[in-house]
């Protein structure tokens, strides 16, 4: 009863025409014209999941090829493009899109509001990051295609110079990487400049800055920090196209140009962007941790001002990246410095989390269980992350599996983590029905195990001397059992991810009703219907504090009252 | 239970436009992108193995400069008469900021035309080619892009689809328009006077 | 001193993971022998140890870390689970304490300044270690997949296989590496040695390593450097002044010439061979591949993708994508017997 729009008389096409055929049509066509922030984020959604399908496959692709040394599985030509592609894919075609399809889908919601600030610019962004992920991956079939050798871009993610340019790659598989993140780099753009315009625009009355959702807070950041960090590897990309097409000299060691100018900027970018995939990651533990310990979140000015924090210091400690690159000691110390200083917000929000649950009553759902999980493995990477920031230790280090282990344990067990989560928590706003709680389990317990079989192990084989990007290794160096362990923990998470999808269509169809509001909670999209329907709200919400609904669940005793 | 929230709130509720916002927002962007370029030619002046260098070609184009900064006059001029609906006068200070960003676009492309057929610098002549045609070239695209608004917007101005209700969005376009100016600052003091 | 002091505090706290480690360390130990696991665990020369010393301190806070934080965490969700028989009551609501706000975010910063301080120590002794004299010299040159090491006092050329005099604490003999790339960027990394440095083309790098004991210590290249970038290893051979001197004697020989081989020189001079190798005291000068000058005192070829037996030099000049797909060197189209003929001759270069 609740989607149903009301019949005005004339507006109807009722000729009677064959069914399934027009109803297929008319619902694709709904789809690829939308201009509703929920079903463009419900598209983006979809998007990243394919491609975590396939970066995943990527990534199984390369541990079946380092299970022991002197492997055949792939050629190191083969393997070189799958690993640029799996990092290349899981950032710009998994990470950037999920969080922000999360964004666009709960950021209205959450504030009130009837979309976003920009409809038609957010349904033109998301085709153009969509476009990007294609043009990328058509490098597997195009690029071998006319003009000569070439497929997908095999130089890393990072594509460092001078091996990007046309003397020593040869070929289009480069020119895919950078045109095709330069198109969904304007993608984007257009959702920040979206996602920033709607969050100070059109908040529903009463609600302040302070009162906004920490969800909303953190994506109002990271949006503004991405108008800042996507822009600078846009600029190096069309510099490098320049230098591939026109002839142009930016990293052309031989007449003088600099790789280390590809470096930093690479890593102007490289840097903050990091911080783009985990703060959106913060504010769903943000909004989770709370309603599942039954308790406020604890210190919210002081996350907000963490989170602020945070994308500040971020700009300035790109260089930690780069320890091993020839700087000056002081240089060096300097970024060390830096570094180590974005350690102490971040910390202040997992002890604002731990404060949280402390005192609280926790209930062990699905969304609970990978948000637990993610707190324990978000305080080991941040602890890793101390360790490559202490710049001699990073001189052995940096470029090691240690390094590998570090960033999969903040993107996987991290940002990942919450992705799982914040599925599990809003598919019943979405769709109207419960994800199954029993398949969440497996999922959960699965993919926990195979993970740290992965990457607990992956810290080891770096200690012990083994640097990336390395199609194959020697057999006499003592890493073959380990390698093959991590091999091995990473066919685990492939099972826990296909129960997960599973889990996603068949609870879509056999999913207990969720209801409005299944799991009590106090932020503004609970208090509409499951799905919501395409106004969003039947009238503009009024509120009085940060969380409206506990206000209205406890008339006698609001936050109110408390807030400041 | 899916009651909506309606508490009573006495306070007035103001917030800011949003098209400000948006384009405040790409702006910054913008900004950042153009920062990295200007980085980029600030760390390869002196560092060109050979050619022309900057001093050997380079004008510095006053008159360019003198008509592109009027341009924000002029708009500024424009944005004053919509507010009080003279769209005449409008369309007037309108027409003449086109008229002065097309005598900056033509003068850069006479400037190019002599550097490259006279002088013999391109972009792949040397790391000084390469920044001076990548940076002017992004700017000068930026200006294209905004004489393609301004000329639709004149347009749309001439056939009557643009009144006195639409000051606001004439505003937003101006800052875009001032952008534009405020970055040919930069690059004209980078170019011109730091690196020759 | 303070500085002993605080070396001596900084040994104190690391001491139960001393044992950690030196068990990794243990099983990862190298003996004199040339298969030896490169651990940064194991080091076996100053910087490496320095590095060592401070990584073992840094653990210790991290760790301290953890097992606070994790516990209090591991805590909180046993004590404060909702149990079965609850009364759906909503716990007391805590909205935040500024108290609490500032103690964890000041003893944070107290421990940031600790960790910055030591860590700032170690850099500039390490980076800034003034060179002794008797320190020797020596010019790597990163290639797309091998590296070129020259000693430009001695007048040798060699490649991928370094050969350096072990130093000791007395009399200090480290060796000074110039570090160069011919192509991309590329890092030359013995983690038992010294933390890796970069060869960045059109910047040059300098690194040090002060090698303590005699042997074989293995690392590779440690920045993407293309297609083959896994197979551009790295052998450095620690020796003692006598082996060391015994080396760099039979290093600066011009190349063998042996008249029974007389037919593979000429193959290699005539057959295209001369544009990329040199090799001392014959026509070919080429500088795009490695100096032969001495292959045979290798033990391996192609930077370390196969061992130096007659077998693998006959694979590698008929089809090096055989060894190492992707190899910048072309297959030569010889036929059998000129293969023959010339692996006799390399074979004889000593």
């Amino acid at each position: 009863m609740a989607d149903q729009t009301l019949p005005i008389a004339g507006t109807l096409d009722v000729t009677p025409r064959e069914r399934s055929q027009a109803m297929l049509l008319e619902w694709l066509h709904g789809w690829v014209v939308t201009v509703d922030h929920k079903r463009l984020g419900i598209l983006y959604v979809v998007y990243a999941i394919f491609f975590l399908l396939v970066a995943g496959a990527e990534a199984l692709a390369i541990r079946i090829q380092l299970a022991w040394p002197g492997n055949h599985f792939l050629s190191p030509q083969v393997y070189n493009r799958l690993f640029t592609m799996h990092g290349t894919t899981m950032v710009f075609l998994v990470g950037m899109p999920i969080l922000f399809g999360f964004a666009n889908y709960l950021v209205p919601l959450m504030i009130g509001a009837r979309d976003m600030a920009f409809p038609r610019l957010n349904a033109f962004s998301f085709w153009l990051t969509a476009f990007g992920g294609l043009l990328l991956y058509y490098s597997f079939i195009g690029g071998f295609g006319l003009y000569g050798m070439g497929s997908a871009p095999d130089v890393g993610w990072f594509a460092y110079a001078p091996l990007t340019a046309k003397a020593f790659s040869p070929g289009h598989a480069t020119d895919y990487w950078a045109l095709a993140l330069i198109v969904s780099g304007f993608g984007t753009l257009g959702t920040a400049i979206n996602i920033i315009a709607t969050t100070l625009s059109m908040r529903c009355r009463g609600m302040t800055l302070l009162r906004m959702p920490l969800f909303v807070w953190l994506m109002l950041v990271v949006s503004a920090l991405t108008l800042v960090t996507i822009t600078p590897l846009t600029a190096a990309q069309i510099m490098l196209v320049i230098d591939r097409y026109l002839g142009g000299h930016f990293f052309d060691t031989q007449a003088g140009g600099s790789a280390m100018v590809w470096i930093h900027f690479f890593w102007i970018f490289g840097h903050p962007e990091v911080y783009v995939l985990v703060m959106p990651a913060f504010g769903i533990a943000s909004e989770i941790i709370p309603v599942f310990s039954r308790k406020a979140i604890f210190g919210y000015p002081a996350m907000v001002a963490a989170s602020v924090g945070i994308a500040f210091v971020s700009l300035g400690v790109w260089a930690h990246h780069m320890f091993t690159v020839g700087m000056t000691s002081v240089g060096n110390t300097f970024f060390v410095l830096s570094t180590m200083l974005v350690g102490i917000p971040t910390g202040i929000k997992l002890f604002n989390w731990l404060a949280t649950i402390w005192g609280g009553k926790i209930r062990f759902a699905a969304p609970m269980l990978f948000s637990i999980g993610f707190l324990f493995q978000f305080l080991i990477a941040g602890l890793t992350g101390i360790m490559l920031s202490v710049a001699p230790w990073d001189w052995q280090l940096h470029n090691s599996y240690f390094v590998v282990a570090h960033f999969h344990y903040v993107l996987v067990g991290g940002i990942v983590f919450m992705i799982f989560a914040g599925i599990y928590y809003w598919y019943p706003k979405v769709t109207g029905r419960l994800l199954s709680e029993t398949l969440g389990k497996w999922h959960f317990w699965l993919f926990l195990i195979g993970f740290h079989i992965t990457f607990d192990t992956m810290h080891f084989v770096g200690f012990l001397g083994m640097p990336r990007s390395i199609y194959t290794y020697e057999p006499d160096r003592g890493w073959n059992h380990l390698n093959f362990v991590i091999s091995v923990g990473g066919m685990i998470q492939g099972i826990a991810v296909l129960i997960f999808a599973g889990n996603l269509v068949d609870s879509y169809f056999r999913g207990k009703k969720a209801g409005s509001d299944p799991w009590d909670a106090w932020t503004l999209e609970w208090s509409t219907q499951s799905p919501p329907p395409s106004y969003n709200f039947a009238a503009d919400p009024v509120v009085r504090s940060r969380r409206p609904l506990w206000d209205l669940k406890h008339p006698d005793d609001p936050d109110w009252k408390y807030e400041a | 239970m899916s009651a909506i929230p309606v508490s009573p709130v006495a306070e007035a509720w103001h917030l800011p436009s949003r098209g400000r916002v948006g384009m405040l927002s790409l702006i910054t962007g913008e900004t950042a992108i153009f920062t990295i370029f200007v980085v980029a030619y600030v760390f390869y002046i002196g560092k060109s193995l050979s050619g022309p260098t900057p001093q050997q070609v380079l004008d510095i184009p006053i008159f360019n400069t003198i008509c592109l900064l009027s341009s924000s006059v002029t708009i500024w001029l424009a944005e004053r008469q919509i507010e009080r609906g003279k769209m005449r006068a409008f369309a007037a200070w309108w027409a003449l900021t086109i008229a002065l960003g097309v005598v900056f676009i033509v003068g850069t492309g006479l400037e190019w035309h002599k550097l490259i057929y006279v002088d013999g610098l391109t972009i792949r002549t040397n790391l000084f080619g390469t920044t001076f045609y990548s940076l002017v070239g992004l700017h000068a695209t930026h200006v294209v892009v905004g004489l393609i608004g301004l000329s639709l917007i004149l347009l749309f101005t001439l056939t009557g689809h643009v009144r006195e209700e639409h000051a606001e969005r004439i505003q937003v376009f101006a800052l875009y328009w001032h952008f534009v100016d405020a970055v040919w600052v930069v690059v004209f003091t980078v170019v011109y006077i730091v690196g020759r | 001193m303070i500085r002993e002091q605080s070396a001596r505090a900084i040994r104190l706290v690391s001491m139960p993971l001393l044992c950690v480690a030196s068990a990794i360390a243990r099983q990862a130990a190298w003996a004199d022998g040339p298969q030896s696991s490169p651990s940064i665990f194991a080091p076996a020369s100053t910087p490496a140890s320095s590095i060592l010393g401070l990584s073992l301190f840094v653990l210790a806070i991290t760790g301290g870390i953890f097992v606070t934080v994790g516990g209090l965490l591991a805590w909180a969700i046993i004590r404060y689970r909702a149990r079965e028989d609850d009364d759906g009551s909503e716990p007391v609501q805590i909205y935040g304490s500024t108290q609490v706000e500032l103690a964890w975010t000041v003893i944070p910063i107290l421990i940031v300044v600790v960790l910055f301080l030591t860590t700032a120590r170690i850099i500039f002794a390490v980076q800034d270690a003034p060179k002794p004299r008797a320190a020797l010299d020596v010019t790597v040159v990163g290639h797309q997949y091998w590296w070129e090491f020259r000693y430009p006092k001695l007048g040798i050329v060699t490649a991928n296989e370094l050969h350096v005099p072990v130093s000791n604490a007395h009399d200090p003999k480290p060796t000074y590496l110039h570090l160069l790339s011919a192509d991309v960027d590329h890092s030359f990394w013995v983690p038992q040695l010294a933390g890796k440095t970069d060869l960045i083309p059109n910047h040059p790098n300098e690194t040090w390593i002060d090698p303590l004991h005699t042997g074989l210590y293995v690392g590779q290249c440690a920045q993407f450097c293309g297609v083959e970038h896994a197979k551009m290893l790295l052998r450095v051979y620690v020796e003692t002044p006598e082996q060391f001197a015994v080396w760099v004697r039979e290093q600066q020989q011009p190349g063998m010439q042996e008249a029974s081989v007389a037919a593979g020189r000429h193959i290699f001079e005539t057959e295209a061979c001369t544009n990329c190798h040199r090799i001392a005291g014959t026509a070919a000068a080429g500088t795009f591949g490695p100096d032969l000058t001495h292959l045979m005192s290798r033990a391996t070829i192609a930077s370390g993708a196969a061992p130096n037996t007659p077998e693998n030099l006959r694979s590698w000049i008929e089809d090096p994508d055989h060894l190492k797909p992707g190899a910048l060197m072309p297959a030569m189209q010889l036929n059998d017997e000129q293969v023959n003929q010339l692996v006799a001759y390399l074979s004889t270069l000593h």
